[in-house]
C-alpha cells in the first residue's frame, strides 16, 4: 500500500545522501571537467605542435571547421552510416525476432548463434570481415562470387562505406534482435489467441498485435544504437582509416585525425562540441522515454 | 524415401485447407521454421565460425580457396603466444575489465541500494541524470581526457583505463542493479532491520545473497563492455597497457596479414566474452536498455 | 509489561499529510486493531511504531519512554509482515534465529529458543525446510515464530492474514487469539478487514484519511458508531443510509419523516439540531425486518439465499436497501415487500455525518474481549 511512498530515511539507518555520494560525485566530475574543458578548448588557439600559438580564438575554430569541406563530408558519412545501419538492424531485427520467437527444433542454440556477433570486440569483427570475408582475392565473398561466375568485388576500394555499413550492421543486428526478442516474450499470449479467435492470420497478427507491442522497444533500440553509431570509430580505424580519401571518415574519425594526428586541440574540441550536441538531440528523446518508464 | 514422400504429403494440404486455418500444417510449419531459423543463424554466425576454423589452419591454407577440409594445427596459437606475447595483452584486458567492474560494483551497490530502498523525490532525477552522462560521446571529450591523462601520467597505464571504464560503465551498472534491487521485496530487508541488522549486515546477509544472479549478470555485462571497448583503449594506450582490442587492431597493418595468426588471436580474445554473453543475454537487456525493456 | 503511547503523531510524505495528528494509548496485554480502508494511514502508523519510518512530529512512547530516535531493533518490538518477509535463502530454523545470530547469541542457546517457539507453533518438523517448500499457513506460522523468538514486549502484525485463503484465515484468526492468551503480550494488528477487527480486538482504532475516526471496543463501535464513516465501515453487510427530513427535535428524541411519508421517533439527543437540517437515517441490514405493517416498502431486485439467512436487495426509489432476513422467507425477485425497524436500533447522522448521541447505552457496548472470553467460555457465542 505505501510501498511506493518513501521518505528516504529510516530511524537509525544510513541516509540516502551518503550512500549515493561516491557515485554521484565521480560521475559529476567525469562529466563536468571534460565537458567544460572541451568547450573551453574549442574557443582557444591550441595546437600541441605549435606551442607558442595560444590564446583566445573566439569562434575561429568553429569558422575554420565549418568552412572545411571535410566536416560536411564527415557529417554526411556519419548520417549515411547511422541511417543505413539503423534501417538494416531495426527491420532485420524485427523480422529475426519474429522468426526466433517461433517454436522450432534447436531454437535456443540458433538464437545464441544469432546474437553472438554482438559480443565480438569491434576490432576483431572489422578485421575478420576485412580480411577473411571481403578480401578481393582470398575472401569468402570473392570465392562465392567466382564460384557462381561473377566478378569478385574489391569491397574496400570500390564500396568502402557500404563495407563499413555491412560490418557495423552485422554487429548491431544481434543487439536489435536481442532487445526485440525479449520485448516480444512479454507479449500476452492471450492477446494473440484472442486475435486468432477474431480471425486474424499471421500477417494481421504481426501488424496489429506484434508491431504495436514492439513499438516502444523499437524506439529504445533506435535511440541507443544512434548514440553508439554516431561515434563509430574502431571499425573505421582498423579497416579503411577513413579512406579512400574521406569516403569513410565520419565525425568521430575526423575529430580523431584533428586531435591525435594533427594535434590541433582547438579544432578537435570544436568538433567534439558538435558531436556532443548531435548526441544530445537524440538523448533528449531517449531520456524522456526511459523517464516515462520510471513512473510505474 | 519415406521422409521425402511425407514431406510432399504434408506440404500439399495447406492449399486445400480453408484460409486462416493453420491446422494440419503444424509439422510443416515447424520444419520450415527450423530450416529457416537455422539457415539465418548459421549465416549470421558464419564469420565467427570461419575465424575459429581459420585459426586452426596453416598460413598457407588460410589464404587458399575457402575449404572445410584441412588438417588442423595449433601452430598459429603457439606462434601468437611465442612471437607477440599475447599473454601480456590478455592480462591487460583481464586486469582492466575485471578491475573496472569490481570498482564500478563497489561504488554502485550502495548507490543502487539507497535508490531502490530509500528513494527520495530526487532519486528519479538522479537516475536520469546518470543515464544522460552516457550520452556524452567519447570523441567529444577525447581531447581533455587525453591531455589530463598525459599531464598526470595515466597515458598507457592500466590504472588510467580502469578509471575510464569504471566511469563509463557506472551509470549502466547503477541502473541495472537498481532494477534488480527494486524487484526484491522491501519487506525482507525491513524484517532484517527489525531483527537488528545494521545497514551493512542487511546488504551483506540479505540483499547480496538474494540478488546475486542479478549482480553477477550486471558484473558480466560490465566486463563485456570493458573488454570490447575500443575507442579509449586505442587512443589512451600504446604498448604497455594495451588490451586485446588494441593488440588485434595492430593486425590491420600490412605486415599483420597473417590470417591464421589473426584468427587464432581473435578466437582467444573473444571466446571468454562470447561465453559470458551467452550466459547473461536475458538479464543484459535490462542494463542495455536502462530498464526500458524487460 | 508493555504500554504504548502516541502523542500528536504526524507523518508527511513529500507534500501529502498521511497521518494528521494521532493520539493513542495501548494498554498492557491489550489486543489493539488498526482498521480502515486502504490508504487511511494504518500501515504507516504501524511502521512508525516499528521504527521503519520516522515520525514527522509527535512522540512515540513505550513504557513511558520516548523512543522516536531508537532504531527498529532496539525498541523491543517484533513485526509480522503481510508478505511474511521470510528470508528465502535460509531454513526455517535460520529464519527464526537470525535476530539472535546478529546479536551474537551462542549457537546452542539459539537453537534452544528456536525449538521453544517452534513447539508453540507446531513447527518442529519443518525446521530444516526453506520457505519455498512451505504452504501459506506454514509460512505464516514461521513469520510469527520469528517474532516470538525475539521475546518482544509488543507484537506488530501488518495485515498478516490477507494472503491466506478464506478457510485458513478463519483458522489463523483463532490461532492468533489463542497465541495472544498464551503469550500474554501486547499486540497491535493492522487490517482492512472489519471482521478480523471485530473478532480479535480488545480495542479497535478506526482510521480514515490519517485521523482516528473512533476508538473503542468492538461492540461499542457496532452499536454506537460516532459518525457515518464508522457506521458504514463496521458491520457486514454495510449499514443502509436513507435521507430523511426532520419533523421535530428535542433532547428526548428526534421525530423524522421517512421517504415513505410516515413518521418515526428515534431515541437520540436532538437538542443541538437546527430546524430543517438534513438528516440521514442509518439502519443495519440485520435490524430491518420484513413486516406487512412496516413503514417502508420496495421491490426486491436481487435475492441471495445463504441457507440460514437470506439477503434481500430492495429497490426503494433511487436507493437499494439491503435486508438480512430469515433463511425461510418465501419471497421472489420483483415481489413488493414492506419492512420496518426498531427505532432503538436506528442511528441518525447530521449534515456533517456525525451521529446524534444515543439516549440508551447498549448493554454490551462496554464489554471488552477479555470479559467476553471469560463469560462466553464453553458457550457458543
Amino acid at each position: 500500500m505505501n510501498k511506493t511512498r518513501a521518505s528516504g530515511r529510516t530511524v537509525g539507518g544510513l541516509r540516502t545522501l551518503s550512500l549515493q555520494a561516491p557515485a554521484v560525485t565521480l560521475l559529476l566530475l567525469w562529466m563536468l571537467i571534460p565537458l567544460g574543458l572541451t568547450i573551453w578548448f574549442s574557443f582557444q588557439r591550441y595546437n600541441l605542435l605549435m606551442p607558442g600559438m595560444t590564446g583566445f580564438a573566439g569562434l575561429e575554430n568553429y569558422q575554420y571547421l565549418f568552412s572545411d569541406p571535410a566536416l560536411w563530408s564527415a557529417m554526411g558519412t556519419t548520417l549515411l552510416l547511422v541511417g543505413w545501419v539503423l534501417a538494416i538492424t531495426v527491420v532485420g531485427g524485427t523480422l529475426l525476432a519474429v522468426l526466433f520467437q517461433q517454436d522450432f527444433a534447436g531454437r535456443g542454440i540458433a538464437r545464441v548463434l544469432a546474437i553472438s556477433p554482438f559480443f565480438v570486440m569491434p576490432t576483431v569483427s572489422a578485421l575478420v570481415w576485412k580480411n577473411m570475408m571481403m578480401h578481393p582475392s582470398n575472401g569468402v565473398f570473392s570465392w562465392v562470387a567466382e564460384t557462381f561466375g561473377f566478378q569478385a568485388v574489391d569491397w574496400f576500394s570500390s564500396l568502402p562505406l557500404t563495407s563499413i555499413i555491412i560490418i557495423v550492421a552485422w554487429q548491431w543486428l544481434p543487439f536489435a534482435l536481442l532487445i526485440l526478442l525479449t520485448a516480444m516474450q512479454s507479449l500476452d499470449e492471450d492477446q494473440v489467441e484472442a486475435a486468432r479467435m477474431d480471425g486474424a492470420g499471421p500477417v494481421a497478427i504481426f501488424f496489429f498485435i506484434t508491431l504495436p507491442h514492439l513499438k516502444r522497444a523499437i524506439s529504445v533500440v533506435i535511440m541507443i544504437e544512434m548514440i553508439f553509431l554516431l561515434t563509430i570509430f574502431a571499425e573505421i580505424f582498423v579497416t579503411t582509416s577513413g579512406g579512400p580519401g574521406l569516403a569513410t571518415t565520419n565525425l568521430a574519425y575526423l575529430i580523431y585525425i584533428r586531435a591525435l594526428l594533427d594535434f590541433d586541440v582547438g579544432t578537435a574540441s570544436a568538433g567534439g562540441v558538435i558531436a556532443i550536441i548531435l548526441a544530445n538531440i537524440v538523448a533528449i528523446f531517449l531520456v524522456r522515454m526511459v523517464a516515462k518508464n520510471l513512473e510505474d | 524415401m519415406t521422409i521425402a514422400s511425407t514431406k510432399q504429403d504434408r506440404a500439399a494440404p495447406p492449399q486445400s485447407l480453408p484460409k486462416g486455418s493453420p491446422l494440419g500444417s503444424i509439422d510443416t510449419r515447424r520444419l520450415g521454421f527450423t530450416l529457416l531459423g537455422w539457415t539465418v543463424a548459421c549465416l549470421i554466425f558464419f564469420p565467427i565460425f570461419w575465424m575459429v576454423i581459420t585459426g586452426f589452419k596453416t598460413e598457407a591454407a588460410a589464404i587458399a580457396d575457402p575449404s572445410l577440409i584441412f588438417s588442423p594445427t595449433l601452430e598459429s596459437y603457439q606462434e601468437v603466444q611465442a612471437r607477440s606475447g599475447y599473454a601480456r595483452f590478455a592480462l591487460n584486458s583481464v586486469a582492466v575489465a575485471f578491475g573496472s567492474t569490481l570498482l564500478a560494483l563497489l561504488i554502485a551497490i550502495p548507490c543502487a541500494y539507497s535508490m531502490a530502498f530509500l528513494p527520495t523525490k530526487r532519486t528519479k532525477g538522479t537516475l536520469l541524470w546518470m543515464l544522460s552522462t552516457k550520452m556524452l560521446p567519447p570523441v567529444g571529450v577525447l581531447m581533455p581526457i587525453y591531455l589530463i591523462f598525459r599531464d598526470v601520467g595515466l597515458l598507457d597505464t592500466r590504472t588510467g583505463l580502469i578509471i575510464v571504464y569504471t566511469l563509463m560503465n557506472l551509470p549502466i551498472v547503477v541502473w541495472m542493479l537498481y532494477t534488480f534491487f527494486k524487484d526484491m521485496p522491501r519487506d525482507i530487508l525491513e524484517a532484517g532491520r527489525m531483527d537488528g541488522a545494521t545497514t551493512f549486515q542487511e546488504v551483506l546477509f540479505l540483499l547480496l545473497p538474494l540478488t546475486l544472479p542479478g549482480i553477477a549478470s550486471t558484473g558480466l555485462l560490465s566486463v563485456i563492455l570493458s573488454w570490447n571497448e575500443a575507442f579509449w583503449s586505442l587512443n589512451l594506450t600504446s604498448s604497455k597497457a594495451a588490451p586485446l582490442t588494441a593488440y588485434i587492431a595492430s593486425f590491420s597493418s600490412p605486415e599483420g596479414l597473417f590470417w591464421a595468426k589473426l584468427s587464432a588471436a581473435s578466437t582467444m580474445a573473444i571466446a571468454p566474452i562470447l561465453i559470458f554473453g551467452w550466459m547473461t543475454q536475458k538479464q543484459m537487456v535490462r542494463g542495455l536498455t536502462f530498464g526500458a525493456v524487460k | 509489561m508493555a504500554t504504548l503511547e502516541l502523542k500528536q503523531i504526524t507523518k508527511r510524505f513529500d507534500d501529502t499529510d498521511v497521518i494528521k495528528g494521532i493520539d493513542l494509548e495501548v494498554n498492557d496485554r491489550e489486543f489493539v486493531v488498526f482498521v480502515g480502508p486502504s490508504g487511511c494511514g494504518k500501515s504507516t502508523l504501524m511502521r512508525m511504531i516499528a521504527g521503519l519510518e520516522s515520525a514527522t512530529s509527535g512522540d512515540i512512547l513505550i513504557n513511558g519512554e520516548r523512543i522516536n530516535e531508537v532504531g527498529p531493533a532496539h525498541r523491543g518490538l517484533a513485526m509480522v509482515f503481510q508478505s511474511y518477509a521470510l528470508y528465502p535463502h535460509m531454513t526455517v530454523e535460520d529464519n527464526m534465529g537470525f535476530s539472535m545470530r546478529l546479536a551474537k547469541v551462542p549457537k546452542e542457546q539459539r537453537r534452544q529458543k528456536v525449538l521453544e517457539a517452534a513447539k508453540i507453533l507446531q513447527l518442529e518438523p519443518l525446521l530444516d525446510r526453506k520457505p519455498k517448500a512451505l504452504s501459506g499457513g506454514q509460512r505464516q506460522r514461521v513469520a510469527i515464530g520469528r517474532a516470538i523468538v525475539r521475546n518482544p514486549s509488543i507484537f506488530l502484525f501488518d495485515e498478516p492474514l490477507s494472503n491466506l485463503d478464506a478457510a485458513l484465515r478463519v483458522q489463523m484468526r483463532i490461532e492468533l487469539a489463542r497465541l495472544h492468551e498464551e503469550l500474554d503480550a501486547t499486540m497491535i494488528y493492522v487490517t482492512h478487514d472489519q471482521i478480523e477487527a471485530m473478532t480479535m480486538a480488545d480495542k479497535i482504532v478506526v482510521l480514515h484519511d490519517g485521523v482516528v475516526e473512533q476508538m473503542g471496543s468492538p461492540m461499542e463501535l457496532y452499536h454506537h458508531p460516532r459518525n457515518r464513516f464508522v457506521a458504514g465501515f463496521i458491520g457486514s453487510p454495510k449499514m443502509n443510509f436513507l435521507d430523511v427530513s426532520l419533523e421535530e427535535a428535542g433532547p428526548e428524541g428526534v421525530r423524522i419523516r421517512l421517504p415513505s411519508g410516515r413518521d418515526c421517533t428515534v431515541p437520540v439527543d436532538g437538542s443541538e439540531l437546527a430546524v430543517d437540517s438534513p438528516l440521514e437515517l442509518g439502519i443495519r441490514p440485520e435490524h430491518l425486518q420484513l413486516d406487512d405493517q412496516g413503514p417502508l416498502s420496495g421491490e426486491i431486485q436481487v435475492l441471495e439465499r445463504l441457507g440460514g439467512q437470506t439477503s434481500l436487495y430492495v429497490q426503494m426509489g433511487e436507493l437499494v436497501v439491503t435486508i438480512m432476513a430469515d433463511g425461510d422467507v418465501a419471497h421472489r425477485v420483483h415481489d413488493m415487500v414492506r419492512f420496518g425497524f426498531d427505532p432503538m436500533r436506528a442511528h441518525l447522522f447530521n449534515s456533517e455525518g456525525t451521529a446524534l448521541p444515543s439516549l440508551h447505552q447498549h448493554p454490551l457496548a462496554g464489554l471488552t474481549r477479555r470479559d467476553h472470553r471469560q463469560a462466553a467460555e464453553g458457550s457458543n457465542q
